[in-house]
């Protein structure tokens, strides 16, 4: 009953003028950006977070406009996967197998409709899953002392590599390259320089801003420029038809329990840290292919439940997603380790304290999230074909815009030339480090939790007087590391066999990175 | 190869690291284990990561050409005369001239290039500036 009062203060917050109009900006940029292949909702809510802070919105609104994009993207990138064969991001992937089929023989229409409302489904599901188990999951965290804490980040970086990396050393290399980022600056708890070599740029450290912007937004552009990808996505009206739009209602009551199951696999990838909503995606519908279809005889020719389950899925897992981020302040995947960092630049520490220090903030972003749903569905089954005409605008015009509202970003913060080249620097060493199949992620993170992990590792020792058994001494700690330690292990056994299983089913365009 | 490669990159790295964390000055507030030893452990994590590398390289990437690394190369200089030139000449000139020549490049005609910046750099600046209020840089004409 706590959390339902709780949840009704929390619409009285979301219910402004403003944050309903930021709801729904949100929500339809969202789903652009979702639908644009080359923005996804990692760059797209990166590009976003620098232009929140020029304009001083607070954090509720904030975080209110960002998930909301969040969210409009795990909408938005079925379109394109569903007319074009081109996932619009990455967690829509899966959406192309059974979506592009539907298309080519004329249910393009039915197949959008279909999904939105799948995507409703799944978001729907996740977000109440969230406001249960979010408390929930704050009472275990309230027993974390700085010890916990410290093991707990560790767990974070060893399972980001997630179940489907096929080079460990590369996710913990690429954590390492991040957490070494966030040394440097002044320690906060001896006052003296690290790393900073007199340059008086680097005293206050590298803002995480310009990490995130360079590394996801800018090597993106460099990546369309390397290949010359210049066109439009849809290259004329022909094969962008949509057909009738209205719901085949048969059809949709015949995907009811691949919807369950699937709200369930897809919540649970996203809770689970290393598994965002791209893997969402691929479990619910691989699972629902085992149950429905094991011989393979619709699956992948256009089945609607093959549409309905990644759909669910992906929305599931991206709300699954916001429940560690916002309970413990650790995320499991790229977009919320970006949410993180809207958090942590306002001065808001999240993870247990959040729920009752600032209790506006989580309970109006989550029902805010509620309201966006709503919108989002509106948006994208009546007006879908609005998002559909947006794709026949080419990357040529597209990706120097996005370079350009990088740079205006970054300048409207901190005004600084330096600060504009590092962000330049970011998107080379992203491009270089995705050519040699390191992970962001991981470096995003690295450089967002440094400091805080640093920071509790000290305290524990302090406690402790200087003895390392404090980090093993605790049941809680012990089964922390324990989960650590098979969760960066188990990828090593298995996750070269379900790594390609992933790419089997890809489709060869390359597709904006984080999800 | 290009693991191999990263891997030594990744070993030098963390060797300077390390000294760089060796020679962090002591300051009269201490802690039971100072400043030095997590820049140190990151240091270490890094070094075992890079021999992994070393030993066990993954298939190499299809790394661009001569021509489009070039491509990139430029279009990376032009980003950073972008940075320098932006507060002295204002943000319309610079955006303008920045996005056109990205738009060239990526494939647009040259005359739809330069239209296609100025309209980008004029668009930016109404929305971002006139009805958002950000602050972008002003040149010697104001805008």
């Amino acid at each position: 009953m706590d959390t339902l009062s709780s949840l009704a203060d929390g619409f009285a917050v979301a219910l402004t003028f403003q944050n309903l109009l930021l709801a729904l900006v949100g929500a339809f940029l969202g789903t652009l950006m979702g639908a644009l292949p080359g923005l996804g909702p990692a760059n797209g809510v990166a590009i976003l977070i620098p232009i929140c802070f020029s304009l001083g919105l607070g954090p509720t609104s904030s975080l209110i406009l960002l998930t909301a994009v969040y969210y409009g993207c795990m909408y938005g990138g079925r379109i394109s996967s569903i007319l074009l064969n081109i996932p619009g991001d990455e967690p829509a992937m899966m959406t192309c197998l059974d979506g592009y089929p539907m298309a080519k023989q004329g249910k393009a229409g039915q197949a959008l409709t279909l999904s939105g409302i799948a995507s409703f489904v799944g978001s729907f599901f996740a977000t109440w899953g969230l406001v249960l188990l979010a408390p929930q999951l704050v009472k275990i965290a309230l027993l974390f002392g700085p010890a916990e804490y410290f093991v707990l980040f560790t767990l974070a970086f060893a399972t980001l590599g997630g179940v489907s990396s096929t080079n460990q050393a590369k996710s913990a290399f690429a954590a390492m390259l991040g957490l070494g980022i966030a040394m440097i600056g002044v320690d906060t708890q001896t006052g003296v320089q690290r790393f900073t070599f007199n340059e008086a740029h680097l005293f206050d450290g590298i803002d995480f801003l310009i990490a995130i912007v360079g590394l996801f937004a800018l090597s993106e552009v460099l990546v369309f420029l390397e290949h010359h990808r210049g066109g439009a996505a849809a290259k004329s009206g022909s094969d962008v038809s949509v057909g009738k739009l209205l719901p085949d209602w048969p059809t949709l009551v015949s995907t009811r329990w691949t919807m369950v199951r699937s709200t369930l696999i897809g919540f649970i990838a996203g809770v689970l840290p290393g598994a965002g909503a791209s893997l969402g995606s691929f479990l619910s519908y691989s699972v629902e292919k085992q149950v429905v279809d094991p011989n393979g005889k619709t699956f992948g020719k256009g089945d609607p439940r093959g549409v309905v389950a990644p759909e669910v899925g992906n929305n599931a897992a991206a709300g699954g997603a916001l429940v560690p981020m916002l309970s413990l302040g650790v995320p499991g995947s790229g977009t919320t380790a970006v949410l993180l960092a809207v958090l942590l630049s306002l001065n808001i520490t999240p993870g247990p304290l959040l729920f009752s220090n600032n209790p506006d903030v989580v309970w109006g972003l989550i029902a805010a999230l509620f309201i966006a749903n709503f919108m989002l569905l509106l948006l994208n089954i009546p007006m879908v074909t609005l998002f559909v005409r947006v794709l026949m605008v080419p990357t040529r015009i597209l990706m120097p815009v996005v370079a350009m509202i990088s740079f205006v970003g970054i300048y409207s913060i901190t005004g600084s030339t330096f600060d504009m080249m590092l962000m330049i620097g970011f998107g080379v060493l992203g491009w270089v480090l995705r050519k040699l199949d390191v992970p962001l992620v991981p470096v995003i993170l690295g450089i967002l939790l440094g400091n805080q992990m640093e920071v509790n590792l000290r305290r524990a020792m302090t406690i402790s007087d200087g003895d390392w058994s404090v980090l093993v001494g605790s049941p809680l700690a012990i089964g922390l590391w324990v989960v650590a330690i098979v969760g960066f292990t188990l990828p090593i056994i298995m996750g070269r066999r379900l790594k390609s299983k992933i790419e089997a089913s890809r489709p060869l365009s390359e597709v904006a990175e984080g999800d | 190869m290009s693991d191999r490669i990263l891997g030594g990159f990744g070993l030098a790295l963390a060797a300077f690291y390390i000294w760089a964390a060796t020679i962090i000055p002591d300051s009269f507030m201490s802690d039971a284990i100072g400043p030095r030893t997590f820049p140190i452990i990151i240091g270490i994590v890094t070094i075992i990561c890079s021999i992994v590398f070393i030993l066990k390289p993954d298939v190499d990437p299809h790394w661009p050409n001569l021509s489009q690394l070039a491509e990139l190369g430029l279009a990376v200089a032009v980003m950073f005369a972008y940075a320098r030139f932006l507060p002295e000449v204002g943000f319309i000139i610079a955006t303008s001239i920045a996005t056109a020549y990205l738009t060239w490049r990526l494939g647009s005609r040259p005359l739809s290039s330069v239209v296609i910046g100025i309209s980008t750099a004029i668009g930016i600046h109404v929305v971002f500036k006139l009805i958002l209020g950000l602050s972008l840089a002003q040149g010697p004409f104001g805008f």
